[in-house]
């Protein structure tokens, strides 16, 4: 065990894959618990469609992939909280849109400057190289400010998660919470994306919350358990990626997998026995 | 002077008026049930009260001391909330924010005033349990837990005994009746006319404009009334 991980954190590019890779799936974690429950788990996929199109272009052009992408998916974020607001079937089918609307530029564009090659194929499916110096830092510095709002609105994100008419009558700025919701997980997933991919990025999301759902019963044993659950499975998943040499955005969407089926069976197992 | 007092309001969806030239005074104490058909306004008048929609005009006044995020609210239920994963404490605790600001934590006091809740709805049994698990009866206890730690001087309620079985239904009004006893200003969207008349003192029939308001004693005589239950009286 320890040599697998004084091998692992001998490479310098797994190691800032790691660091980053571990704050992401808390940050999204946390996050995913309140889009699952508001029904908003779509805006977190469409997000990372979304992304993929701005890192495409940026490289296209030769700029900075996080400076473009940053408020490319932030913007789209406010914008796929307002459709999804407004009208739930309607927004659903309109994030599908803009989500592979986004991906078909995005694929146009590389396929003018570079062809489909493995850069796209990293964007797609995820690369543990992609990270930088400078990347790390970043990503670093953002999860922080990530985990930091949460915390201090946690009690805030409850209540409108729980009940928006109910919060917002009593005084809170439903509207502002939703914002804040929606900008962190752009936040998260522009980070995120690059380790894991743009196709993959939105299990980190959905994946620990509906865990975490089969069993607990508090919301926050489920923020805990989403949390605590998501940083395992991303360090297994690169461990057994690192291992067999498999791509690692898939084999920590697989660990999730294989996490979520456990503890279905044990919910499940559960109400039996609370029946029986 | 009244807790409540709406004059000339008008409410609108789009181009769609659905509350007409209301105008009402509320006040300490009273117990008004409003009744009207589907589509009458009930429901926006509520939420214009609760000012979670802007009226188009007229003015909405609260006096007393009242202010307007110091309303208990008892919504309607909804979908998300069916297999929400939270406790009963989590559910009850989170009607004290109102008093919270920009604060980020709860406080001792606030703790205190979500426990004296808890025991005056006798819900104290149930408190580890998940809200997913409890039956309609004991979700909308704990609701209205919930809406006395945002109040104790007026609670609105939605239709609160939406697919609740009799028995349950009866606990509940029971519950609401002994709170306007102990002097908490009680305003309900009601669809069962019998059990408003039974229980209010005051109703205000909608129907897009205020059709009645007065005591419910006197709305019972009242042709409207009869018009409005309609078979009941035939039979």
């Amino acid at each position: 065990m320890l040599e697998l991980l004084a091998g692992m954190f001998s490479y310098p590019f797994l190691t800032r894959a790691m660091c980053v890779g571990v704050l992401v799936a808390l940050c999204a974690a946390l996050l995913g618990v309140s889009l699952v429950l508001k029904r908003y788990s779509m805006i977190g996929d469409g997000l990372s469609h979304v992304g993929f199109g701005a890192l495409s272009i940026a490289m296209a052009l030769g700029l900075a992939p996080l400076a473009v992408s940053v408020p490319v998916v932030v913007i789209a974020a406010f914008f796929l909280l307002r459709i999804s607001e407004n009208s739930q079937i309607k927004g659903d089918a309109a994030i599908a849109l803009i989500a592979s609307s986004a991906l078909a530029i995005g694929v146009i564009v590389t396929s003018f400057t570079s062809g489909m090659n493995a850069d796209v194929y990293g964007y797609m499916f995820g690369s543990i190289l992609a990270m930088s110096e400078e990347d790390v830092v970043f990503s670093v510095a953002l999860s922080v400010v990530v985990l930091c709002l949460f915390v201090l609105c946690y009690n805030k994100m409850f209540a409108v998660t729980f009940d928006e008419a109910f919060a917002q009558a009593t005084g809170v700025h439903t509207k502002f919470y939703n914002m804040l919701l929606a900008l962190l997980t752009a936040l998260t997933i522009v980070i995120g994306m690059r380790i894991m991919g743009a196709m993959l990025i939105s299990s980190l999301i959905i994946f620990p919350a509906l865990t975490a759902m089969r069993v607990c019963k508090s919301f926050r044993g489920v923020m805990i358990t989403a949390a605590a659950v998501s940083v395992a499975c991303f360090f297994v998943g690169m461990a057994a990626s690192f291992l067999f040499s498999l791509p690692a955005g898939a084999s920590v969407v697989v660990v999730n997998l294989v996490v979520f089926l456990l503890f279905a069976l044990a919910g499940f197992l559960k109400g039996r026995a609370a029946f029986g | 002077m009244a807790l409540i007092s709406c004059k000339n309001l008008w409410m609108a969806y789009e181009n769609q008026v659905v509350v007409e030239d209301v105008s009402f005074e509320i006040q300490k104490g009273d117990y008004v049930c409003i009744v009207g058909e589907n589509g009458s306004g009930k429901s926006t008048l509520l939420k214009g009260l609760l000012g979670l929609k802007t009226p188009k005009s007229g003015e909405i006044t609260y006096g007393e001391g009242l202010k307007q995020d110091m309303i208990g609210y008892l919504p309607q239920q909804t979908v998300v909330q069916k297999d929400f994963p939270a406790s009963v404490w989590e559910v009850v605790l989170s009607g004290c924010l109102n008093r919270r600001g920009w604060k980020p934590f709860y406080t001792a006091a606030e703790r205190k005033i979500a426990q004296k809740n808890i025991e005056k709805l006798s819900i104290g049994n149930i408190l580890k349990k998940s809200y997913r698990e409890l039956s309609g009866g004991q979700q909308q206890r704990v609701l209205l837990a919930r809406a006395l730690c945002a109040t104790e001087k007026l609670l609105l309620l939605d239709e609160p005994v939406t697919g609740l079985d009799p028995l349950a239904t009866a606990e509940l009004y029971g519950m609401i009746k002994q709170l306007n006893r102990e002097g908490v200003t009680i305003v309900m969207v009601s669809h069962d006319l019998n059990c408003a008349l039974h229980n209010a003192d005051k109703i205000l029939h909608m129907d897009t404009q205020v059709r009645f308001f007065g005591p419910a004693a006197e709305y019972e005589k009242s042709p409207l009334c009869r018009r409005f239950l309609g078979g009941d009286f035939h039979a």
